[in-house]
């Protein structure tokens, strides 16, 4: 591959979609580099799966789609199909919420795993078994040689969460979208398949995008996560920044709104109201309308995404939290 | 004191399974000999996975499903058999609120038709009094006056949801039982419905039954908390204590599974294996295939539930009981 490492893998730039003229994403940027994990939150409606369905073209013919999404360099949006082909599933590979939805329950599991290694790496026969088989119990699934001729409904909900992840596998992608891999699972097996996504990702090296509104799941497999919110990007940054310091009001009331597990039991705190209409998005800041920290300007002109170099960046007139003490590079502590 | 509001005792409930189409069917206990007791006004928790059998107990409380085997008692009364008209009278003194709110309400008919069915069901209120209740209802879950002639489509979740709780407690009842109520909101909307639920129940000291598998909204909303694994449950303590010092070694697993915020994954337990198919439950104990610290007598014997402490119950043998040494 004649890949540049130093280089992003994926590259969102402006990505903006809307559907029957109704603009649901209002430009995204986002750089993805080659083995980083990135987190994507916020509630339904916000933008986070449509930002991914839009750059790998899996939307509706309805959306239009404006932007440019490059993967090490070349264009994505707009490209043909055999070029969109070499890259989904091969290169950036996707999960979904419902795993038993995703396959097909009239094809043998193995034969799924098969067809998925014949397109993206040409093996066939014997050769594509093995690999099956090994993608199989990568992703933990006992007994593979036994089960590779059952169908999905023989399996579990997890059990067929980790056979998407071992379809995902089969291109050796360089980035894993994975779109709230574990809402559908019970707590226990929700533990079991974050740990196979961390594990997988220090195994091949592979980018992961994880998509979520779980704040807890998101801290646990990412480095950095963007919070989104009507369609932007409103906060990013490292995760330890971001959940020790969220700095944009809509990011502290998600937090504050997660009920605990430890410490006393408190009375919740929601973020009033509910999330605007896409059709009917206010002026100015999106959030204004739930936010208890607007002023005048919040109303009247929407503030821009700023950068601010290792801290992330944010989209806020009026900051919560502490502002951060550096503006430059932290120094390492004596 | 008063009475319980509900108490249930070995509550048995069995399906018939068929493996495969042809296959024999083989019953299914979802429900395997449960007891529990709630108090007027009181919150119980009931977690589990899916499979633990705990929406069908939920159902069984309020008589819409069986019990072939065991006893409930509805304040002080023997609960009337499904459909007769003395059930009939009784539910509405007990409500039910599912997690898809959609599915729960009638598409055709607007939010103020729907909550003042129960009213017209049961007899309640007169009619030139029913639109002032309605409003009352209303307002008491957070909607607006104005959306009072919405469908249901025209509504958000979390407004949908607050629908079907008015509608619940139009007939104004003395047991709630919400089976996963906020699951299917997000965050934000979920704290701002838990806050109304705990409001409504305190105002109007209402029982409340609150089913889920999300720990995290159970600890903040629940008095007490049973854990149900396999159709039985395996321990039951309050809220405060069995989530800061879980006994039971599948309890303890639930609890190191939630993710938190800013707390590694390394050093958690993560459970090997998935529940067992309730058709095929594990001899001995039936959480001993998955149990890190399983001994022989795990896989013989199962473990009744038992008294640990005061207010405390568990159903494992290596619980060790706290209020008197184990005789050697």
């Amino acid at each position: 591959m004649t890949a540049d490492p130093t280089r992003n893998l994926v590259e969102l730039r402006d990505l903006k979609v809307a559907f029957d003229g109704v603009q649901v994403l209002h430009g995204i940027d986002l750089d993805v580099r080659r083995g980083e994990a990135i987190g994507l939150v916020g509630e339904s409606g916000c933008g986070k799966s449509v930002t991914w369905l839009a750059a790998l073209g899996l939307l509706p013919g309805k959306a239009s789609i404006t932007g440019s999404v490059r993967v090490d360099g070349d264009e994505l949006l707009g490209a043909p199909r055999p070029v969109l082909e070499r890259v989904r599933g091969k290169r950036i590979a996707m999960i979904f919420q419902d795993p038993s939805s995703s396959l097909n329950p009239v094809l043998r599991i193995g034969r799924q795993i098969t067809e998925a290694l014949a397109i993206h790496r040409g093996l066939a026969g014997d050769a594509a078994k093995a690999e099956a088989l090994r993608l199989m119990d990568m992703v933990g699934i006992p007994d593979a040689r036994r089960r590779f001729d059952l169908y999905s409904h023989e399996f579990s909900g997890g059990q067929c969460q980790r056979l998407m992840i071992a379809m995902a596998l089969a291109g050796q992608p360089d980035l894993l979208v994975a779109d709230e891999p574990t809402t559908a699972l019970d707590a226990t097996i929700q533990a079991q398949i974050l740990d196979l996504l961390i594990e997988l990702r220090a195994e091949t090296g592979m980018a992961t995008i994880f998509i979520s509104h779980d704040l807890g799941a998101v801290s646990q497999v990412c480095e950095r996560a963007c919070v989104m919110y009507a369609g932007r990007i409103v906060e990013q940054g490292k995760i330890d920044a971001l959940f020790d310091n969220p700095r944009h009001p809509y990011t502290r009331g998600l937090f504050d709104a997660l009920p605990r597990l430890d410490g006393p039991r408190t009375r919740l705190v929601p973020i009033a109201g509910t999330v605007p209409n896409p059709r009917h998005l206010p002026e100015g800041c999106a959030f204004a309308p739930r936010c208890a920290h607007t002023g005048p300007d919040c109303l009247s002109e929407r503030p821009q995404l700023r950068f601010n170099g290792v801290l992330g960046s944010l989209a806020c007139h009026h900051p919560v939290g502490a502002a951060p003490v550096a503006a430059q590079p932290v120094l390492e502590p004596a | 004191m008063a009475g319980p509001i509900l108490q249930a005792k070995d509550l048995v409930r069995t399906y018939e399974v068929r493996q495969g189409m042809f296959g024999r069917p083989s019953p299914v206990r979802a429900v395997d000999g449960i007891s529990l007791t709630i108090m007027p006004g009181e919150t119980l928790g009931i977690v589990g996975e899916s499979g633990s059998g705990k929406s069908t107990l939920g159902r069984m409380l309020l008589g819409i499903d069986p019990a072939q085997a065991g006893e409930i008692a509805f304040d002080g009364q023997a609960m009337p058999k499904l459909g007769t008209p003395q059930w009939r009278a009784l539910r509405a003194k007990m409500q039910l609120v599912y997690q898809d709110p959609l599915a729960a309400l009638d598409r055709r008919l607007t939010i103020s038709a729907q909550i003042a069915e129960p009213l017209a069901i049961h007899g309640l209120v007169p009619l030139e009094h029913r639109q002032t209740r309605v409003a009352e209802l209303m307002s008491a879950v957070g909607l607006r006056p104005d959306q009072a002639d919405r469908y249901p489509h025209e509504l958000s979740g979390g407004q949908r949801q607050r629908a079907v709780i008015a509608r619940a407690l139009a007939s104004r009842p003395k047991l709630l039982v919400c089976d996963e109520p906020v699951s299917a909101l997000d965050v934000s909307i979920q704290a701002q419905v838990v806050n109304m639920l705990r409001d409504l129940q305190e105002e109007n000291h209402i029982a409340m039954v609150f089913i889920s598998h999300d720990l995290k909204v159970v600890r903040n909303i629940a008095d007490r908390v049973a854990v149900m694994y396999l159709g039985r449950i395996v321990e039951e303590a309050s809220s405060d204590v069995i989530f800061q010092s879980p006994l039971h070694p599948y309890t303890r697993a639930l609890v190191s599974s939630v993710p938190v915020p800013g707390r590694p994954l390394k050093g958690r337990t993560i459970l090997q294996g998935e529940p067992p198919n309730p058709a095929n439950r594990p001899s001995g104990c039936a959480f001993h295939p998955r149990c890190p610290m399983a001994t022989d007598i795990c896989r013989t014997t199962a473990p009744p539930l038992r008294a640990i402490s005061a207010d405390r119950t568990a159903a494992c043998h290596l619980v060790a009981d706290s209020a008197e040494p184990v005789a050697a």
